[in-house]
């Protein structure tokens, strides 16, 4: 922001629509992001609040951030939120779509919130077909406490209470969410994607305001599930956290939609 | 005069509900409180459009009532003690959060799956706070399936008035027995909602949100002392009570809810006897009615505090008289419920032959 301002102050010649390639959208509020660097936050709160200006329902939306790292998404997405307690997020959403079934409401999850302590509310949110978008950041980890082990977590991935590998013998496996709520007949919509590419990033945006287009319709409950990295607890550079994404997450969390509504 | 029926407590809870004008009700079965939720199923929404969930949880209940108030919508929950126990977490969220809504505790008794016959058990978790946190839920305590209509309407009151969640306690019996009342008309469902309420940002107008964490200290402090001065102001203007034959009274009897009316046939029976005793009977729990304990101590020889439960508000009782005079405990737990004359027993015996 503050560069462009610099830029419109000494070079107002080439700050014309024509020439602009890239700003902020309108709909994300100027603070800079807490989340650490080369973190996925960041990069779907931008792709999110881009479609939300898009389709220009930033009057109309409510959405929910429940705890984790990104329970701080309301300092930065433009729009109505409510701060919500770990793993109530899609009761929260349910409470808020009910009573303003006319609005677009999403909550925005990460795993340990929509997989562990959140999965009954999940579950039966879907299964009521609550016409909301869930928002899941699923990157096998813990962040906000630090590093301990998700439900989401790799066989064998060290996290700190994983120190010697995720042993599913007796830690359990990695739960893949998608894949579980999706046979479900009050899911319409249900996506596995990721931010660690361009390209990638283009298609989560995609599937983003695909979700949002199935809410306006009434289709049901929609989960975008974004497999994506945290290179502070992963202990890596971003870099290193990318190339991880690449090699190991997306071994075992395919990329890809695993429903999509039927075509009438 | 409003419509005249005779109605089972729940069930005028409920339909109290619905004449209130509530937009929502999110609630999971558990007796003695079922029939509110099976009561609202019937037509609760084709008769004003109110909406009507049974949620798989009452921890998914208690969140579904913080995102839809958080909407300023008119809402509310009921359930029973172990049902009351899981909305903890979420009643410290909307405390802190300051969202109006109502919740009924139709007490059974406890600890644990305990009974579900009527208890008072759960006094301390619904005056004292309950979750984590320093905060407070106004309580209000009917006695009668009457003020289960009355207290429906009072409590959107105050919430709405102090952003401030709102709990009646009652118990099993007044939840369960069928007694004669009056309604009060339809009232609309709300069209207008407050400022801070989250509808979706308002054009040219700053977006809302609805948040509990302030992770600076500094921060954190600044809500605490708000919350304090609300609950203060709350003391000082929300006070109700009920107050019989304080005048010539050398003792008092004082209970709540159920308690109290079991109180009232004690004090008659008493002074058929020939004893001048009075009776205090708190209708807010939150805030309770310190003073007019404070003012009786100085005048009587003893309180006998009444309870269904082994001696919780009896704290609040001394902590009101502070020491002026004697105040003694006599009640019934797990379900059981103390009987007129076993109260006029335990009277004589503690004040009148001094078996203490």
């Amino acid at each position: 922001m503050s560069n462009n301002i610099e830029t419109a102050k000494f070079r107002p010649e080439i700050c014309t629509d024509e020439n602009l390639v890239y700003r902020k959208p309108s709909t994300l509020l100027p603070e800079p992001f807490h989340y650490c660097p080369g973190c996925g936050h960041s990069t779907v709160h931008k792709i999110f609040m881009e479609v939300v200006e898009e389709m220009g329902i930033e009057n109309e939306i409510i959405g929910v951030a429940p705890v984790g790292c990104s329970v701080f998404a309301y300092h930065y997405m433009g729009v109505d939120m409510q701060q919500a307690a770990h793993g109530r997020a899609c009761a929260v959403a349910t409470g808020i779509k009910r009573v303003q079934p006319d609005k677009y409401v999403f909550s925005y999850q990460g795993d340990g919130d929509l997989a562990a302590i959140g999965t009954g509310e999940t579950i039966h949110a879907a299964n009521r077909g609550e016409n909301i978008l869930v928002i899941f950041i699923n990157n096998g980890i813990y962040g906000m406490t630090s590093g301990q082990m998700a439900p989401t977590t790799l066989e064998g991935m060290v996290s700190t209470t994983s120190p010697h590998g995720r042993d599913v013998k007796t830690q359990g496996y990695p739960l893949k969410m998608s894949e579980f709520i999706a046979p479900l007949p009050g899911v319409a919509y249900v996506t596995r994607q990721s931010v660690h590419k361009p390209a990638n990033v283009r298609k989560a945006k995609k599937a983003l305001r695909q979700a949002l287009e199935y809410q306006k319709q009434g289709l049901g409950f929609c989960l975008v599930e974004i497999v994506t990295n945290c290179p502070s607890n992963w202990r890596m550079t971003p870099a290193q956290a990318n190339q991880y994404i690449e090699e190991k997450m997306l071994a075992f969390y395919k990329l890809g939609d695993i429903k999509v509504p039927e075509v009438k | 005069m409003g419509e005249i029926k005779l109605m089972k407590g729940n069930e005028a809870l409920a339909e109290a509900m619905i004449r209130a004008g509530c937009d929502a009700y999110f609630g999971y079965p558990i007796t003695p409180q079922s029939e509110v939720l099976e009561y609202l199923s019937k037509d609760a929404t084709q008769r004003t459009g109110m909406v009507v969930l049974q949620a798989e949880s009452e921890v998914a209940a208690i969140n579904m009532i913080y995102g839809a108030a958080a909407c300023g919508r008119r809402v509310m929950t009921t359930s029973s003690s172990p049902g009351i126990s899981l909305m903890q977490e979420g009643l410290s969220y909307i405390a802190s959060a300051e969202l109006p809504c109502v919740l009924t505790n139709v007490v059974r008794g406890g600890p644990g799956l305990g009974t579900i016959q009527p208890s008072q058990a759960d006094y301390f978790q619904a005056v004292k706070g309950g979750g984590h946190g320093d905060y407070r839920l106004i309580v209000l305590a009917p006695s009668s399936v009457q003020e289960m209509v009355d207290f429906v309407r009072l409590s959107f009151d105050l919430a709405e008035k102090y952003r401030n969640p709102v709990m009646i306690l009652a118990d099993g019996a007044i939840g369960q027995m069928m007694e004669k009342v009056e309604l009060f008309d339809q009232m609309p469902r709300k069209t207008e909602f407050p400022d801070w309420a989250t509808t979706g940002k308002p054009k040219d107008k700053e977006r809302r949100y609805i948040t509990s964490l302030h992770i600076q200290p500094e921060k954190m402090e600044e809500i605490n002392k708000h919350l304090q001065a609300k609950y203060k102001q709350i003391e000082k203007d929300e006070v109700r009570y009920e107050a019989f034959n304080l005048d010539d009274a050398e003792y008092i009897l004082t209970g709540y809810g159920l308690g109290a009316r079991i109180c009232r046939k004690a004090m008659d029976i008493l002074r058929e006897k020939g004893y001048k005793v009075g009776l205090i009977r708190p209708i807010t729990l939150f805030p309770f009615p310190k003073k007019v304990y404070k003012e009786v101590a100085d005048k009587v020889k003893g309180i006998l505090d009444v309870e269904m439960n082994s001696g919780q508000m009896v704290e609040d009782v001394k902590l009101s008289v502070c020491g002026k005079t004697r105040v003694e405990y006599y009640g019934r737990m797990g379900g059981m419920i103390p009987s007129p004359e076993e109260i006029v027993e335990n009277f004589e015996k503690l004040f009148i032959k001094g078996e203490a």
